[in-house]
């Protein structure tokens, strides 16, 4: 039986470990139009502080690929022809399958205003883009961001620690305001202003101005212009669903999967950034962008495209990462409503982070390390943790698995509590 | 003086050795390679937390630079009593 994967991501190389776990002499080829491979993509944001070298992205050697065992073939795959269960390749090859699987990713929604095509306008959406952005980095010169989530401050972050002058323009009046609370907003802004990063508020990017094909300076909604040399855009993701819109699979906002990762055509299955997932919790079929649940996905798809059922119970999303420089954990659910400075969801984020019910909120905390909890009638709904780790693997713990709070929860709510000492008390009672 | 570095750092090693060891959740871990990137003996501790294991190789000196720069939070030293787990 012959397996075949597109997309060589996280989702990709899970899945294939899953299937050469089961059956060990599996005919698998991965094919992939990324020129570099398997690498870390949330790695790029390091390396474009320079805290790796790009060498440094790969997490498997040779080595390791050629103890797995698997054919890999550069190459975009123009079609699937469902009917002869095949696909068509950019050099019109055809190459038959029995199972498929669809790890395509996302990728950065692009920019639709005036001149988003003059050179020196960038994103972060693979290795090669991080590598030109560091071609045109230049120390001393001005570079403008826009956007929200992650990635739009991984671009401002990495931009500042390569000597550019940095403003971080907002269309509202506050960082990711459908994640984050008001004061955890301020917490990374004052932040960023700290580090040296010019933030402006209420500021829409209307046109970009170039002079000979390259970025000159912008012009915003309100009228004002700000010369600059380059511009990064961080505005969301989508699903690449091409592929699976045009062979007539059910996409919605990704490739609309079962529990067991398969599509609505039994031999392809869907996994990763593209694939949209049912969700026990909220009732409804939810895109997540995290590496932890691809890796997971893909897992799954892997087992049952040997026949393995294993049904993919989504659990609920966290996510580590630096805001500002400062490790911030998010789980669950915590915000609501939307953010103008992205469409859709965005790299590093779930869906289900929007989801928030009914629920009380009880908050600690000053300056740097801040806990804010959403309590529901039984459980821990969501929750960030801001500075201080010492509370997210317990809280991580306590969400995910779903444990009953009823013991500490008037002490949560107490006014004044102490979160951190009621949370500690409790989880060391429960590991007891 | 050089014979005497190289005792030292045995003795460093031994005593941080009977202190812990390095493990992972690896939930939390992107494969961002900072880890292995600062170790400074090359030990490839990606790896081991795509595999969900703890860094039990001998020559771990338990310096906690993977530790430390982890910026997710995915390593932490687990104290270990080599003595009390039998190793007599
Ligand atoms: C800058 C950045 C920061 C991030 N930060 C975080 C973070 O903090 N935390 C977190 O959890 N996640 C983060 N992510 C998201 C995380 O990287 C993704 O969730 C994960 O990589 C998804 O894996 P995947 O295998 O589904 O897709 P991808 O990694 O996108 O891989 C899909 C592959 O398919 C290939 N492909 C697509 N279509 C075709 C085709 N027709 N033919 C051939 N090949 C094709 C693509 O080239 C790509 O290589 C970040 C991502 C980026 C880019
Ligand atoms: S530094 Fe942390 S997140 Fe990055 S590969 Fe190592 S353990 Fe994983
Ligand atoms: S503790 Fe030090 S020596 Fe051991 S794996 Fe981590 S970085 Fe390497």
């Amino acid at each position: 039986m012959r397996h075949v994967i597109i997309g060589s991501g996280v989702a990709g190389i899970a899945a294939i470990e899953s299937i050469l776990s089961v059956e060990r002499s599996a005919e698998i080829i991965m094919l992939g139009d990324d020129p570099h491979g398997f690498y870390s993509r949330p790695g790029l944001a390091y390396y474009l502080t320079g805290e790796i070298s790009d060498q440094a992205l790969y997490p498997k050697t040779r080595e390791d690929y050629k103890k797995l065992g698997f054919t890999y073939r550069q190459a975009r795959v123009k079609k699937i022809l469902r009917d002869e269960t095949s696909l068509q390749l950019d050099d019109n090859s055809l190459l038959t399958y029995d199972r498929l699987l669809l790890a395509t990713g996302a990728f950065a929604t692009p920019l639709a205003v005036p001149g988003a095509t003059l050179q020196g306008v960038v994103k972060l959406d693979h290795l090669n883009d991080a590598r030109i952005i560091l071609k045109l980095a230049k120390r001393g010169r001005t570079a403008v961001v826009v956007g929200g989530g992650i990635t739009a401050l991984e671009l401002a972050e990495g931009l500042l620690a390569r000597g550019m002058d940095v403003h971080y323009l907002l269309r509202g009046d506050r960082y990711w305001s459908n994640v984050l609370d008001e004061q955890e907003s301020r917490i990374i802004e004052a932040r960023l202003q700290v580090e040296g990063i010019t933030l402006h508020f209420h500021s829409e990017l209307q046109e970009i101005i170039g002079r000979s094909g390259k970025v000159n300076s912008i012009r915003l909604k309100n009228g004002k212009t700000l010369k600059c040399d380059l511009l990064a855009y961080a505005i969301g993701i989508q699903p690449r669903v091409e592929l699976a819109r045009e062979a007539g699979l059910q996409v919605d906002r990704g490739i609309l999967v079962d529990e067991f990762m398969q599509t609505n055509d039994p031999n392809i299955y869907a996994a990763g950034d593209v694939a949209q997932v049912f969700d026990p919790i909220t009732g409804h079929s939810i895109l997540d962008s995290l590496w932890g649940a691809a890796r997971e996905q893909g897992c799954a798809a892997g087992m049952n495209m040997v026949g393995r059922n294993t049904p993919y119970v989504k659990s609920i999303p966290f996510n580590v990462t630096r805001l500002a420089g400062l490790t911030t954990t998010i789980i669950g659910a915590v915000g609501h409503g939307r953010d103008d400075d992205l469409v859709g969801i965005a790299r590093g984020d779930s869906e289900t982070w929007r989801e928030l019910p009914n629920a009380v909120i009880a908050q600690s905390g000053f300056d740097v390390n801040r806990v804010r909890i959403l309590v529901g009638e039984q459980k821990l709904i969501g929750a960030v943790v801001m500075g201080d780790q010492t509370l997210s693997i317990p809280l991580q713990r306590i969400i995910t698995q779903q444990v009953d709070i009823s013991p500490m929860r008037d002490r949560l709510l107490a006014h004044d509590a102490k979160l951190s000492d009621v949370i500690v008390d409790f989880w060391t009672k429960l590991k007891s | 003086m050089a014979f005497l570095n190289i005792f030292k750092r045995s003795a460093r090693k031994r005593t941080t050795l009977a202190e812990g060891h390095v493990v992972p959740d690896a939930a939390r871990c992107v494969q961002c390679g900072i880890c292995t990137y600062n170790c400074p003996i090359e030990i490839d501790v990606r790896a081991h937390v795509w595999r969900s294991e703890a860094i039990n190789r001998s020559e771990c000196l338990t310096c906690g630079e993977c530790v430390a720069r982890c910026p997710r939070g995915v390593l932490r030293f687990e104290r270990t009593d080599l003595f009390a787990a039998g190793a007599s």
